[in-house]
C-alpha cells in the first residue's frame, strides 16, 4: 500500500502534519518560554521563542510566596484530583460492574440517571450544588470539593466501564466460578485485570477533570489556603493589570504531573489485552 | 467416582415458558453421555444447571448420591469445558492449569506435578510458559482439556468443546477426547449440535427437542430405532427419507402405498401395525438412504417393494454417491456405490430395503416400529 503513494504526495502528507503538530505544539512552548522570561521582555513587540533572558525568577517566586500558599495549592490540587480519581475508579468499578452482569430492578433507571447529570452544563448545577455543600457544612473542604468533582466523574467512568465488561467474555467468569472462585474473587482477580485498560482511561479521566477544574473549585474554595492550582493561578489576575510571567511558570507546574500521569498510564491504554482467552 | 442423576428437573426462565421440561437422567458412573439436539433445545441450560451456573427451578440434581441443587459450582467437584475455551487472557498457560488447583490450597509440588502430568498426556508441554493469544485454536482446547484434568474431577462437563475447530482438526480432537475418557474413567457430559460427534463419542445420547428429552439409548438403539420422526431425521447423514402415504390391507397382506410407490410390508410386523391401528389410515415411512437401493440384485430380492422415481441430482462423494430423487412430489435420497451408472434427469427403479423400514403414526409422528 505504502508503495503506491507517490513521493509528492508522501511530502505534502508530512507537511501537512508538521503544520498541524506545530499549530498544537505552540501554545505550550510559548508558554514554556513566557516562563523564562522576565516581565519585561513579555511586554515587547517582538516575538522570541527562545527568551533573550533566561530566568528562573518566576518560578522562585511561585515557591516563595507568603504562607507556602503556592505548595498549599499543589497539595491541595494534588490531594484532591487522586483521592477523585481513586474512588470514582473503585466505585464506578464496582457499580458498571452490576450494571454489566447483573439484573435488577431500576437497572435502567440508574444508568438514565447517570446520564441526566451529564445533560445540564456545570453553570446550572452550580448553584444547588453551592446550596448543597452549603448546608452540609462542606464549604472550604476537600470532601465537599471531591464529592462535587465525584458528580461529573462517576457517569462517565461508569457507562465508559460497563462497556468495557459488557466486553469481556462471561465464560470467564464461569470457568472462574468452576474453578472456585466467589463473586468477589471473580472480580478482583479475573475481571479487574482484564479491565486495566479500561481503568486506565476512566481513572484518567477522573484525573484530568478533578485536575484541570475550576468552577467548582471557584465557588466551592473560598479560602486562598484552600484554592486548587486553577483557581490559585486567577490570583495572579488583578483589575487593572495581569502577572503573566507568574501565570505562565504556574500553567506549566500544572501540565507537569499531568504529562506524568499520561506516560504512566499509557501502557495501560493498549487495548488488546483480553485477545486469546477466548475465540476471536 | 460419580453417578449423575437428574430427578424431574425443570428450568424456567419466566413463568410460563420451561427451557427444561421434566428431566430424568440417571448417569452411570464413568459413562461418556451426549447431550444432542439443535440449538435451543435446552442441552446447555441442562448442562449448565448441572454445573451450577443455572438455577434448577424445580427438580433435584444428584452428583455421587449428593443432593447438589444449591451447591456452588466450586463445591460440585466438576470441571467444566467451555466451547470458547474460557482460558484467562492475563495467565500463562500453566497458571491457566494450576488455577483451580491454587484456589483449592493444593500443595505447590502436586499442582506442579499435576500440571506437567496432564501436559504431557495433552502433547502441550512446550507451551506452559506462553499466554493464551499466543495459542492457535486446537492448542487453546487442549490447554481448556488440560485444565479440566488437572482438577481430576467426578465429572467432567463440556458445552460444544469442538466446534470452534475446523473440520479436520475437529477430528482430531474427537478422537483424543474418547482417547482421553478411557484413560482417566471418569464420568463425561458432552453437550454437541453435530449428531456425528454425538455418534462417534456416546456410550448413550440422549436426543433433546423444545426442552424435552425425545430419546436416550446407545447410539446403535438410537439409530436403529428412533422413537419418533424427530430422531429419525437428527440423527444420521444424510438424514432418513419419509414418505407420506397409507397402509392398506390386501388379501390377507399389508401395502404402504403412495403415488409412485407400492411397497408390501413384511409379515413379521403385521401384529404391530394391526395393534397401533393404522390400518386403512395415513402414515410415515422412514428409511435411510443406505436402504434404498439401485442393483439390479437387490431389485430381484425385493420385487414387492420396489419404487419409480426421477433422479435430480447425482452427488459423487467419492467411495459412494448420493442420489437426490423425486417421488411423485415426495423426496428421496439413496446412498448407492459410487460404480453406480445413475445419471441425472432419468427415470429409475429402487428397491426399499423393507427389513430396515420405519413406519410413524402420521399425527403425533411417533414410531411404530
Amino acid at each position: 500500500m505504502i508503495n503506491r503513494i507517490s513521493w509528492t504526495e508522501r511530502v505534502l502528507v508530512h507537511a501537512v502534519l508538521i503544520l498541524f503538530a506545530v499549530i498544537a505544539v505552540f501554545p505550550f512552548l510559548w508558554l514554556l518560554s513566557t516562563s523564562f522570561k522576565p516581565a519585561a521582555e513579555i511586554f515587547t513587540s517582538e516575538i522570541h521563542l527562545v527568551p533573550e533572558t533566561f530566568t528562573w525568577e518566576n518560578y522562585q517566586y511561585l515557591f516563595a510566596m507568603k504562607d507556602n500558599l503556592f505548595l498549599k495549592w499543589i497539595w491541595n490540587s494534588v490531594f484532591v484530583a487522586l483521592l477523585t480519581t481513586v474512588l470514582a475508579v473503585f466505585l464506578s468499578a464496582t457499580t458498571a460492574y452490576a450494571l454489566s452482569r447483573f439484573n435488577f430492578p431500576g437497572k435502567r433507571g440508574v444508568m438514565y440517571s447517570f446520564l441526566l447529570t451529564q445533560m445540564f452544563p456545570a453553570a446550572i448545577l452550580i448553584v444547588p450544588l453551592y446550596n448543597l455543600i452549603k448546608n452540609l457544612g462542606l464549604l472550604n473542604s476537600y470532601t465537599g470539593l471531591i464529592l462535587a468533582y465525584m458528580t461529573t466523574a462517576l457517569p462517565f467512568c461508569v457507562w465508559m466501564l460497563k462497556s468495557y465488561f459488557d466486553s469481556i467474555p462471561v465464560e470467564l467468569e464461569e470457568a472462574a466460578k468452576v474453578d472456585g472462585l466467589n463473586t468477589w474473587g471473580t472480580f478482583y482477580r479475573i475481571v479487574l485485570p482484564l479491565a486495566l485498560p479500561g481503568l486506565a482511561v476512566t481513572g484518567f479521566f477522573a484525573f484530568i477533570t478533578a485536575w484541570n477544574e475550576f468552577l467548582f473549585a471557584l465557588t466551592f474554595m473560598s479560602e486562598q489556603s484552600a484554592y486548587t492550582l486553577p483557581v490559585g493561578l486567577r490570583t495572579f489576575v488583578f483589575q487593572f493589570r495581569t502577572d503573566w510571567h507568574y501565570m505562565s511558570a504556574g500553567a506549566v507546574l500544572i501540565t507537569i504531573p499531568v504529562l506524568l500521569f499520561f506516560a504512566v498510564a499509557q501502557r495501560w491504554l493498549v487495548s488488546g489485552l483480553t485477545a486469546g482467552g477466548s475465540k476471536g | 467416582m460419580a453417578r449423575v442423576q437428574l430427578k424431574h428437573v425443570y428450568k424456567r426462565y419466566t413463568a410460563d415458558v420451561a427451557t427444561v421440561k421434566d428431566f430424568n437422567l440417571d448417569i452411570a458412573d464413568r459413562e461418556f453421555l451426549v447431550l444432542v439436539g439443535p440449538s435451543g433445545c435446552g442441552k446447555s441450560t441442562t448442562l449448565r444447571m448441572i454445573a451450577g451456573l443455572e438455577e434448577i427451578t424445580e427438580g433435584e440434581l444428584l452428583i455421587g448420591d449428593r443432593l447438589v441443587n444449591d451447591v456452588h459450582p466450586k463445591d460440585r467437584d466438576i470441571a467444566m469445558v467451555f466451547q470458547n475455551y474460557a482460558l484467562y487472557p492475563h495467565m500463562s498457560i500453566y497458571e491457566n492449569m494450576a488455577f483451580g488447583l491454587k484456589l483449592r490450597k493444593v500443595s505447590k509440588a502436586e499442582i506442579d506435578k499435576r500440571v506437567r502430568d496432564a501436559a504431557k498426556i495433552l502433547d502441550i508441554e512446550h507451551l506452559l510458559d506462553r499466554k493464551p493469544k499466543a495459542l492457535s485454536g486446537g492448542q487453546r482446547q487442549r490447554v481448556a482439556l488440560g485444565r479440566a484434568i488437572v482438577r481430576e474431577p467426578q465429572v467432567f462437563l463440556m458445552d460444544e468443546p469442538l466446534s470452534n475447530l475446523d473440520a479436520k482438526l475437529r477430528v482430531q480432537m474427537r478422537a483424543e477426547i474418547a482417547k482421553l475418557h478411557q484413560r482417566l474413567q471418569t464420568t463425561v457430559i458432552y453437550v454437541t449440535h453435530d449428531q456425528t460427534e454425538a455418534m462417534t463419542m456416546g456410550d448413550r445420547i440422549v436426543v433433546m427437542k423444545d426442552g424435552l428429552i425425545q430419546q436416550v439409548g446407545t447410539p446403535q438403539e438410537i439409530y436403529n430405532h428412533p422413537n419418533n420422526v424427530f430422531v429419525a431425521s437428527f440423527i444420521g447423514s444424510p438424514s432418513m427419507n419419509f414418505l407420506r402415504g397409507n397402509l392398506v390391507e390386501e388379501g390377507g397382506a399389508l401395502f404402504f402405498r403412495a403415488e409412485g410407490a407400492n411397497v408390501r410390508l413384511p409379515e413379521g410386523r403385521y401384529a404391530a401395525l394391526r395393534e397401533a391401528g393404522v390400518v386403512g389410515k395415513e402414515v410415515i415411512l422412514g428409511i435411510r438412504p443406505e436402504n434404498v437401493h439401485d442393483e439390479p440384485m437387490v431389485l430381484d430380492t425385493f420385487p414387492d417393494s420396489t419404487v419409480q422415481a426421477d433422479v435430480e441430482v447425482v452427488e459423487l462423494l467419492g467411495a459412494e454417491s448420493y442420489v437426490y430423487l423425486n417421488l411423485a412430489g415426495q423426496s428421496l435420497v439413496a446412498r448407492v456405490a459410487a460404480r453406480s451408472e445413475i445419471k441425472p434427469l432419468t427415470k429409475v427403479s429402487l428397491a426399499l430395503d423393507i427389513n430396515k423400514i420405519h413406519v410413524f403414526h402420521a399425527d403425533t409422528e411417533q414410531a411404530i416400529f
